[in-house]
This record gives structure tokens, sequence and C-alpha cells, in this order.
């Protein structure tokens, strides 16, 4: 692997920039693996790392249908926060934010991370309420966010109207610690460190079937580039989990929908932080390239279109419109939808399944990519010592069962 | 945005409805007597059909009524509309697995 430094740069600087290796290979599917990861985004490539990096697998693979940052790593709004409710998503979503300050310097990758502060807007008395509770509940975990008075709002983000608004701007909750990443980078930054540290990583490969042994167990996947073998197979596919964990006869209670996001044409740095409003609902942020981020709910109905209702990006762009009347005459480049596993609760699965050897980390629903690293991290230890870490340990499949929800459906300081 | 055809009103635009999930999940008779397994199975395990599925639809700014429908959920097309307590259309459900192949 070429080491990103100055000097590098400097170097092929001098030579035209003509002698840099392809970031990973292409590489070709051998008949058997340790550990299989299905889904190239940044939680499968992520996982693929951790279990060759820190757990010493020596024959891992990533198999990804499409292309690597072609799902829903290339398709979210980059946020990266970890101001949850309960005890349990705060640990789980801090491990992440935590992971993400020493991500760069870790993978030798610049993953743009930029801990710029995400301020989310309260309109109304019960928006006030629910989000002291959630300061109040941060910071005994914690987790840093502080309660802002609608001028200090406006001193971290000048162009933000809290008055003469349908919902007048009561206050925020701000956390200074979050903030966005390069999303492409994430996926690039973690397939060329697996790639280092051999992982195969095979684009255009879909699995179509899981095939367990006499006893139930998994022993190999079956793909559009034929039969790999491999006794845990760890499955991180995002809006399509619930379709590969049923080839393994396993049902989960997830239900996909499509999330659309928009950009804007490219303009000069305007925009200081995230921000983010349940009630107007919308979110937004500035990209290094200069494009408005745009984001907000899922679509009404369960799909796997990735495009999503052209009325529900309009109700979003509403929203950024009565919060920043500055940005009404701006043009939107691009549209797009990706298709979210959403859970019951709202919060994630990552997990052992009923059959030997199967892994599953999905139900990220709206916000995945800002665990990123800590779920791929814990994924990984689940993967490797077949059985979950402490952290992730209350995040199982059985907890809809045992009536042991972790409702972020109404707490996680976002409407969905 | 999509144009659904209410078995009662006709053709309407989306906006007019509202989506109630998969459909013909019976609510268990005696929920008393459910296990745990059977419980959880009716709040929270659905289908997540990549395909036709069945699902519910309230014409709630029309006439207001339940119905079922067959869509495709690769294209969000819709394959047939029917009314509550009827089964779906045999002939539509194979159309679409026809159109998927």
């Amino acid at each position: 692997m070429q080491r990103f430094s100055a000097l590098s740069l400097l170097r092929r600087g001098l030579s035209g920039h003509r002698d840099w290796q392809p970031q990973w290979r292409k590489a070709e599917a051998k008949p058997a693996y340790d550990a299989i990861i299905v889904g190239g985004g940044g939680h499968g490539l992520g996982a693929a790392y951790y279990l060759a990096r820190e757990h010493g697998l020596e024959s891992v693979a990533v198999l990804e249908k499409g292309w690597i940052g072609g799902g829903n790593t290339g398709r979210n709004t980059t946020i990266i926060r970890s101001n949850y409710l309960r005890d349990e998503s705060a640990a789980l979503y801090d491990h992440a934010l935590k992971m993400w300050e020493g991500l760069s310097q870790e993978l030798n990758y610049n993953v743009m991370f930029s801990p710029r502060g995400v301020l989310m807007l309260a309109h109304t008395v019960h928006d006030v309420q629910v989000f002291k509770r959630h300061v109040h509940a941060n910071r005994a975990n914690g987790v840093d966010n502080d309660w802002l008075t609608p001028q200090e709002a406006r001193s971290i983000c000048p162009v933000l109207t809290t008055d003469g608004i349908r919902y007048p701007v009561l206050g925020a909750a701000f956390q200074r610690r979050g903030g966005t990443a390069r999303h492409d980078a994430v996926a690039w930054g973690y397939a060329r460190a697996a790639d280092a540290l051999g992982v195969d990583i095979i684009e255009n490969c879909e699995v179509t079937g899981i095939r367990l042994d006499a006893r139930g167990a998994v022993e190999a996947v079956e793909t559009t580039r034929g039969l790999i073998r491999a006794r845990r197979v760890g499955v991180s596919a995002a809006g399509h989990s619930s379709v590969i964990l049923r080839m393994a006869g396993v049902r989960l209670p997830l239900e996909s929908y499509p999330l659309q996001a928009l950009v804007s044409e490219p303009v000069k740095p305007i925009f200081p932080c995230v921000v983010m409003s349940n009630t107007i609902h919308a979110y937004i942020s500035q990209s290094d390239k200069g494009e408005l981020v745009i984001g907000a709910g899922t679509d009404a109905y369960t799909s796997y279109t990735q495009r999503g209702g052209l009325h529900i990006s309009s109700h979003a762009l509403e929203a950024i419109c009565e919060l920043f009347p500055m940005f009404r005459r701006m043009r939107m480049l691009r549209n797009w939808g990706g298709i979210v596993d959403v859970s019951p609760d709202r919060s994630p699965i990552i997990a052992k399944t009923p059959v030997p050897g199967l892994y599953v980390n999905c139900g990220w629903g709206t916000g995945g990519f800002k665990a990123t690293p800590g779920s791929a991290h814990l994924f990984a230890w689940t993967i490797a010592h077949d059985r979950p870490h402490p952290i992730n340990a209350p995040f199982t499949i059985e907890r809809f069962r045992e009536g042991r929800l972790i409702d972020e459906a109404a707490a996680a300081a976002v409407a969905h | 945005m999509l144009l659904i055809d209410c078995p009662y009103c006709g053709v309407r635009p989306e906006l007019e409805f509202v989506y109630g999930g998969q459909a013909h999940v019976a609510r268990p008779q005696d929920p008393a007597a459910c296990s745990d397994e059977q419980w959880a199975e009716f709040l929270y395990w659905r289908e997540n059909v990549k395909g036709v599925h069945a699902e519910r639809w309230r014409h709630t700014h029309g006439c207001g009524r339940f119905f079922n429908a067959l869509r495709d959920t690769t294209r969000d097309h819709f394959l047939a509309t029917y009314r509550v307590g009827e089964r779906p259309p045999a002939a539509a459900v194979s159309r679409g697995r026809e159109a998927q192949a």
C-alpha cells in the first residue's frame, strides 16, 4: 500500500501524479475464506478491516453486489453525532464518535472528519422539554450536549432564522463533537486499509443463497460469481438485510423504506455547522465542495426503488426555505434515495442469528453513517468471538420478543 | 407521485392516501393466550417483501375507508387494489411475479 504523507504528495506532484497505484486490488473470489462479509458499505468494509487487523483473521472477503460506495454509504447526508437518549444507544454511538476522531490517522486516509457541531432546533414547548431531557441524559452518560438560547444558536449559525416564522426557534441543543465526514472516503479508506491486510474486496458479486450444513450451520454462500465457502458469514446489507437473511431461513423485524437526500449547486462557505429540525423537519449542512446537503424523513411506504416520491423531497425543501430564506433561489443539482432498514424501536441489531456462523449488522434505519467505525468494530468483535461485545450485547434480535426494546423511536432526537 | 385506484372512489393521487403497512396481519383472537413469540410476531415481524407486497392503504382525504393493494416494491407499480375481507387477486400476484422474472 502506498502511504499518504506530505512528502509522498509532493513527490508525485512533481512527477505529474502518474505513479499512483489503485487503492485496492480487483480481487477474484477464492473457493473458501475464514469469514465473509456480505455488503461492501462502510459498515461491512470496516468489519472486514477490524477482523484482519484486530482479530488476526488471515482470509476474509467482502462481497458487494454493486460497487464500493454505491449503496447507502454514498447516499447519506454524512452527519455524525452521538446525542442519543438511552444509555445503550449513547454507549454505542459515542463509541463510534470516539473512533471517528482518530480514523483518518488509523487508516492513513483523510476521511475529512469535521467536528463542526450539530445544532438541533426546538420550536415548541414540547421540543424544549425533550431536548433539555436529552442534554441532561447525555451529560450523565459522558456525552457532550449543551442547551442554547436562540441568540446563542444564531451566534453559532448566523444564517439561521429564529423569529418571524411559523414555528419560531425557542432554543437548541448543540453537540460540539458532532459534525460531518466525507462518506465516500470512509468506504474507500476502509477498503484500501482492509485490502492492504489481505482482505479480498469482490465487487459486482451478489449473494443469491446461503448454504447450511447438516447441523444447520453456515457452510457457504452462493453468488453470481459462484459458490464461496466460509464457516462465518456476517451480513451488513442495510435495506437488503431481510432479503439476505431469508436465504438462511431467518426472518427479521425490519421494514425497508426509501430515504431521500439532495445537494444544491456549490457556493462559497456560508454554513458553519449542521442544523437539524424535527418539527419543521429537515436537516442541512454544507460540504467542503460547497454544496448544501439536505435530507428529511423517510418516504411513507416500503420500497426497494432507491427513488422515493417528489412530494417528500419538496417538503424537505419547504422546511429549509422556512428556516433559511436566503436559500430560496438556490438550485438543487441532485436528488436520490437509499433503502434504509427500519427496526420497530429505531435501534440497530448487531448480533448472532439463530443460525450458527451467521451474524447480522442491520436495522440502522435512517442513521447508520454516524456509527460506521463503531458498528464495524463491534461487528468484527462479535464475529471473531462468536458472542457480542458488551456495548452491542443489548442490540439483539431477541429483544423484540423479550420486550427489552431500546426505544429511540421518539427519543433519537430526530423525526423518522 | 403515485396514482392509486381506490376500490370505492377510483384513481386518485397518492397525497390523498395514508400507507397502513403489511396487509392480512390478523390480531390474535386471545392476546392473553399468546406466547411471547406469537405476540412479537404480530407486533414486529413483517415480510418486508422485495417484489409483490400485499399492503393496506387508507383513503384518508377521500372516502376514509381502508382497502388493500398489491404493489411491486421493486418498481412501486400497483398491480391491483381490493376491498378489506377479500383475498389478493391471484392473477395480479402471478402477473407481478412474471414481470420480476
